[in-house]
């Protein structure tokens, strides 16, 4: 359970919510990745991120909450999403818990890369992907819509969305990503990825409930019947120079 | 809104324009300016990440002429001041972005820029 209050969205609608994924508590992923960062707060705390990126940030809870455990002035939040109620629902959330989040209308970090791979990159990273297995050109159609199909439609493997993410190599020398995934995006293919592909160091495993692992996924907590989620903590302990 | 930091951190990203793409020139803007809390430690930690050219004349296109040209060697609580201002607490509100290279309107409404391109521009 968490300690810290979890941020008001009072002041989104049910409209909202016909156009914005709606973090409730039927619908775990949401408040697996709040979990996951209050367990991780004092690392954190000490970390000092300045640049915080989450993609696809829907209602901006995660964001804000974000924003409250490591404190407004700490760091830059920026916020992306494809979905144009998403971003205006962002920066509502952010500004009814007096936190200022700053979103951008733009698939993934698209906007950023090239200034992201010149001043360091991002040094918290949050993603709640598309993750359920789709067809894929059910997953472009849903991107392309920018509706809140694009919310879940993950396409082949749940993991087409995520890919584009960890292809473009935005994070800090002492990043943190934090991932939801669920058992059929392949986890154990996203962290040799990471590591082989992206010539990281080896990858710190980190799941919600603070359980390390060098192996793979045990984990979780039942979300439906078929269904369970991870929230991945990919990060970089070293800097990738002086391991390479 | 468009903060002067997030204005330093984005850049034209259309198929193929990948040169002068950085920085975006405002256009037709209307600014607000709301206080944010100083925080002395952020903005030193963050300088090194800034382009500081870009964000000189970003700050000078919204009519804010306080920067120097040249990132001074001490940060000292002065300068910290300005750059707090600059950075965080102008907002752009409406208006567009312009890649200085090929041209493309981004535009910023409610405060929120579109950066999204169409299929045939990425």
């Amino acid at each position: 359970m968490l300690s810290l209050p979890t941020p008001d969205l009072s002041h989104l609608t049910h409209e909202d919510y016909e156009r914005v994924y709606e973090p409730a508590a039927n619908k775990e992923d949401t408040f697996i990745l709040l979990d996951a960062l209050e367990a991780d707060v004092e690392e954190l705390l000490e970390a000092k991120p300045r640049i915080c990126l989450e993609i696809g940030s829907g209602s901006g809870c995660v964001s804000t909450f974000a924003a409250k455990i490591l404190g407004p002035s700490e760091c830059l939040y920026l916020c992306t999403d494809i979905n144009k109620h998403a971003a205006r629902c962002t920066h509502l959330t952010g500004r009814q818990n007096n936190v200022t989040l700053d979103p951008v209308l733009s698939s993934l970090s698209d906007a950023f890369n090239q200034r992201f791979r010149k001043c360091g990159g991002v040094d918290l990273l949050i993603f709640n992907p598309p993750y359920v297995p789709t067809a894929d050109e059910e997953a472009l159609n849903a991107q392309g819509d920018a509706d809140i199909a694009g919310a879940w439609a993950g396409g082949k493997l749940g993991m087409e969305i995520t890919n584009q993410v960890l292809n473009n190599d935005i994070l800090s020398h002492s990043g943190r990503f934090y991932l939801v995934a669920v058992k059929q995006n392949d986890v154990p293919s996203i962290q040799e990825r990471m590591n082989i592909e992206q010539g990281m160091p080896p990858l710190r495993h980190h799941y919600s409930d603070r359980i390390f692992l060098d192996s793979l996924p045990l984990r979780i907590r039942p979300h439906a019947a078929d269904e369970v989620l991870d929230v991945l903590h990919l990060s970089q302990p070293f800097d990738k120079h002086l391991t390479a | 809104m468009v903060r002067l930091i997030t204005h330093n951190l984005l850049s034209c990203h259309v198929k193929g324009c990948t040169r002068n793409n950085f920085p975006l020139r405002f256009q037709d803007v209307k600014v607000e300016l709301r206080e944010a809390e100083f925080n002395a430690e952020f903005l030193r930690n963050f300088v090194p990440r800034i382009e500081w050219k870009a964000l000189v004349d970003a700050g000078k296109e919204l009519g804010d002429t306080s920067l120097p040209e040249e990132l001074p060697e001490m940060l000292g609580d002065e300068f910290l001041k300005k750059l707090h201002h600059v950075l965080l607490e102008i907002h752009v509100e409406e208006g567009a972005m312009v890649c200085p290279n090929c041209g493309h309107v981004y535009k910023i409404m409610s405060g929120i820029p579109n950066m999204l391109l169409t299929e045939s521009e990425i």
